[in-house]
C-alpha cells in the first residue's frame, strides 16, 4: 500500500475502539431486553433496601435524615458494577462463539480490543444510573446539584470501566460464561464492603476495617457527597485517586490476560 | 403398592440427579450459598446498629436476627435454580424422554422438588453453622433449630413448585432465570431482613400481608426467642398456601406441556 494512503496507527486504533463501542450500542438497540437486568437489579436493591433499612437514619451519627439520598449513589454504582461485569459475560460469549478469535487475528493491538469493551461498558452504565437517579428523586432523594451529579456520573462511568476490566480478565481466563457469578459477586463485594449501608462509625468493627482499606469507599463517598451535603475538592480527590489505582490494577490484569490469549 | 414404590424410586433418582447437577456445576451453588452468605455478612456488618432502634425486638445480635433472612433468601434462590434446571432439561429434551417413560408425570416434578428441598436443607444447615461459628445463640435449642430447618426445607420445596410450574409452562431457562429479581422483590417486601414495624411505607403494609413474612417469622422465632405455636402455625399455613398454588400451577402447566408437546 502507498505509504501516503496508510492510515496512522492512532486513527486506526480510534476507529477500532469506536467500532467496538458501536457494536455494543447495536446490541443494546437490537436486544433492549438484555439491558433490563442491569437496570432492574440496582433499582430493586434501591427500593428494597430503602424500604427495609430506611429507619437506620434515626441512629445517632447518621449524616443525613434521608436514607434515599444516602443510598442512591450506592445503587448507581451497583448498576455500574452489574453493567461492567455484564461486559465480561458478553466477552466470554464472544470467546465461546469464536468472535474474539477473529478480532485477535486482526492487526488491532490487544489494548485497543480491551478499550473498546471497557469504554462501551462505561457509556452503558449511565443508563441504569440515570434510571435509579430518576426514580430516587420523587421518592425523596436530595438533588445533588450539577457538580454533585457530574461527580457521581464520573464515578459511575469509571467503576463500570473497573468492573469491565475485572469481568474481561475473568472471561479471558475461564473462557466461559459460567464465570458470570464470579464477575457479579466480585463487583458486589467491592461496592458493598464499604459505607454502603451506614457511615463508618456505625459499621461493625470488621466491616469498618475492610471499608477503610477498600478503595471503593472513597469512590462511593465522592459520589455521595452531593446527595448528603456539598461537593468539595477534599471529598473528590480521594475518589479520583482510588479510581486511578483501581483502573491501573484491573486494567493491567485484564491486558495481561488479553496478551496471553492466543488464537 | 408396587406403583407407589416405583414412583418413590423415580423421585429419589431424579432428586439425587438434581443435587449432583448442582454440586457438579459450582456456578449453580453461587446463588444459593455464596450470594446470601455475602449479603448476610454485609448487612450484618453494615446495619448492626439497627438493634438499637426503638421497637426492634430483643435479640442477642443483628446476626441472630438476620439468620432467618439469609435462609429465606437462599431457599428462594434454590427454588428458582430448581426451576431453571427443569427448564434446561425441557430445552435439552431430557424431560420429553421422561414423559415417554412409564412413570407418573408428577414424579418428574416431585423428583426436582426433592432435590430443591435437599438444597434448602443444606442451606439451613450452612447458615446455622455460620451463625454458631460467629456467636449467634439459638434460643429454641435443638428442637427450635430442627423446627427452623424443617420450615426452611418445606418452603424450598414450595417455592420450587412455583419455579417448576413456570419452567413447565414456558420451557425456557432464560424466562425462569428472569424471575431472579422478583425473588429479591418478594424478600424485600417481607419481614425477612427487618421487623415489619420498622419498615417504611408502602413496604411495611405489603410485608404485613406477604406470606413470606409469616414464614420468616416462623423460622426466626425459634432462633431469637424460642418455639412459638402461633408463629409456627402461621408459617405452616403460609407454606401450605404456597404449596397449593405451586400444585395448581404445576398441574395446569403439565397439562399444557403434554398438549403442546
Amino acid at each position: 500500500m502507498d505509504a501516503a494512503l496508510a492510515i496512522p496507527a492512532w486513527r486506526a486504533n480510534l476507529a477500532t475502539i469506536a467500532a467496538l463501542m458501536a457494536r455494543a450500542k447495536n446490541e443494546l438497540l437490537r436486544v433492549p431486553g438484555a439491558a433490563i437486568p442491569g437496570v432492574l437489579a440496582p433499582t430493586i436493591f434501591f427500593l428494597g433496601l430503602n424500604g427495609v433499612f430506611g429507619a437506620l437514619t434515626q441512629l445517632r451519627g447518621f449524616e443525613t435524615g434521608s436514607y434515599e439520598s444516602y443510598l442512591v449513589p450506592v445503587s448507581m454504582l451497583q448498576g455500574a458494577g452489574f453493567t461492567g461485569a455484564a461486559a465480561g459475560v458478553n466477552l466470554a460469549r464472544d470467546i465461546e462463539q469464536g468472535w474474539l478469535d477473529r478480532l485477535l487475528v486482526s492487526p488491532a493491538p490487544r489494548w485497543v480490543l480491551l478499550a473498546g469493551t471497557v469504554l462501551a461498558a462505561s457509556a452503558r452504565a449511565l443508563i441504569p444510573a440515570t434510571f435509579v437517579f430518576a426514580m430516587a428523586l420523587p421518592l425523596g432523594a436530595a438533588w445533588p446539584g450539577i457538580d454533585g451529579l457530574l461527580v457521581a456520573y464520573l464515578m459511575v462511568a469509571a467503576i463500570a470501566a473497573v468492573a469491565a476490566c475485572w469481568g474481561s480478565m475473568l472471561a479471558l481466563r475461564f473462557k466461559s460464561q459460567s464465570a458470570a457469578p464470579l464477575m457479579q459477586v466480585g463487583m458486589m463485594g467491592l461496592i458493598l464492603l464499604t459505607t454502603a449501608y451506614a457511615p463508618l462509625a456505625l459499621l461493625q468493627p470488621w466491616l469498618a476495617d475492610v471499608a477503610e482499606i477498600n478503595p471503593a469507599t472513597e469512590v462511593l463517598e465522592a459520589a455521595r457527597q452531593g446527595f448528603v451535603g456539598g461537593v468539595t475538592w477534599a471529598g473528590t480527590w480521594p475518589g479520583l485517586l482510588a479510581l486511578t489505582g483501581l483502573l491501573a490494577l484491573f486494567g493491567a490484569l485484564a491486558l495481561r490476560e488479553m496478551r496471553r490469549t492466543g488464537v | 403398592m408396587n406403583r407407589l414404590v416405583t414412583n418413590l424410586r423415580v423421585v429419589r433418582a431424579l432428586g439425587l440427579r438434581s443435587i449432583r447437577q448442582t454440586f457438579r456445576r459450582p456456578q449453580l451453588m453461587a446463588p444459593i450459598i455464596v450470594f446470601p452468605t455475602m449479603l448476610l455478612a454485609i448487612q450484618t456488618g453494615g446495619a448492626a446498629g439497627a438493634v438499637d432502634l426503638p421497637g426492634f425486638p430483643p435479640v442477642q445480635s443483628f446476626l441472630q436476627f438476620m439468620l432467618a433472612g439469609a435462609m429465606m433468601q437462599s431457599l428462594m434462590l434454590a427454588g428458582n435454580s430448581g426451576g431453571i434446571a427443569l427448564a434446561v432439561d425441557i430445552e435439552m429434551g431430557f424431560t420429553d424422554r421422561l414423559f415417554a417413560a412409564p412413570i407418573s408425570r408428577y414424579t418428574i416434578v416431585l423428583g426436582r422438588l426433592a432435590g430443591t428441598g435437599a438444597l434448602g436443607l443444606l442451606s439451613a444447615l450452612w447458615f446455622f453453622a455460620i451463625g454458631l461459628v460467629f456467636g449467634a445463640e439459638i434460643e429454641g435449642g435443638v428442637p427450635g433449630a430442627l423446627l427452623a430447618i424443617f420450615l426452611v426445607t418445606m418452603t424450598a420445596m414450595a417455592v420450587g413448585g412455583i419455579g417448576a410450574a413456570i419452567a413447565l409452562r414456558t420451557g425456557t431457562a432464560s424466562v425462569v432465570q428472569g424471575l431472579f429479581p422478583l425473588v429479591l422483590v418478594v424478600l424485600f417486601l417481607s419481614s425477612a431482613f427487618f421487623p415489619v414495624e420498622l419498615m417504611i411505607e408502602p413496604a411495611r403494609t405489603i410485608a404485613e400481608y406477604n406470606p413470606f413474612s409469616f414464614i420468616s417469622e416462623g423460622v426466626r422465632e425459634p432462633i431469637i426467642a424460642g418455639v412459638d405455636a402461633t408463629d409456627t402455625a402461621e408459617a405452616l399455613l403460609a407454606i401450605a398456601g404456597i404449596v397449593g398454588l405451586g400444585l395448581l400451577l404445576s398441574a395446569r402447566a403439565l397439562r399444557h406441556r403434554l398438549r403442546v408437546g
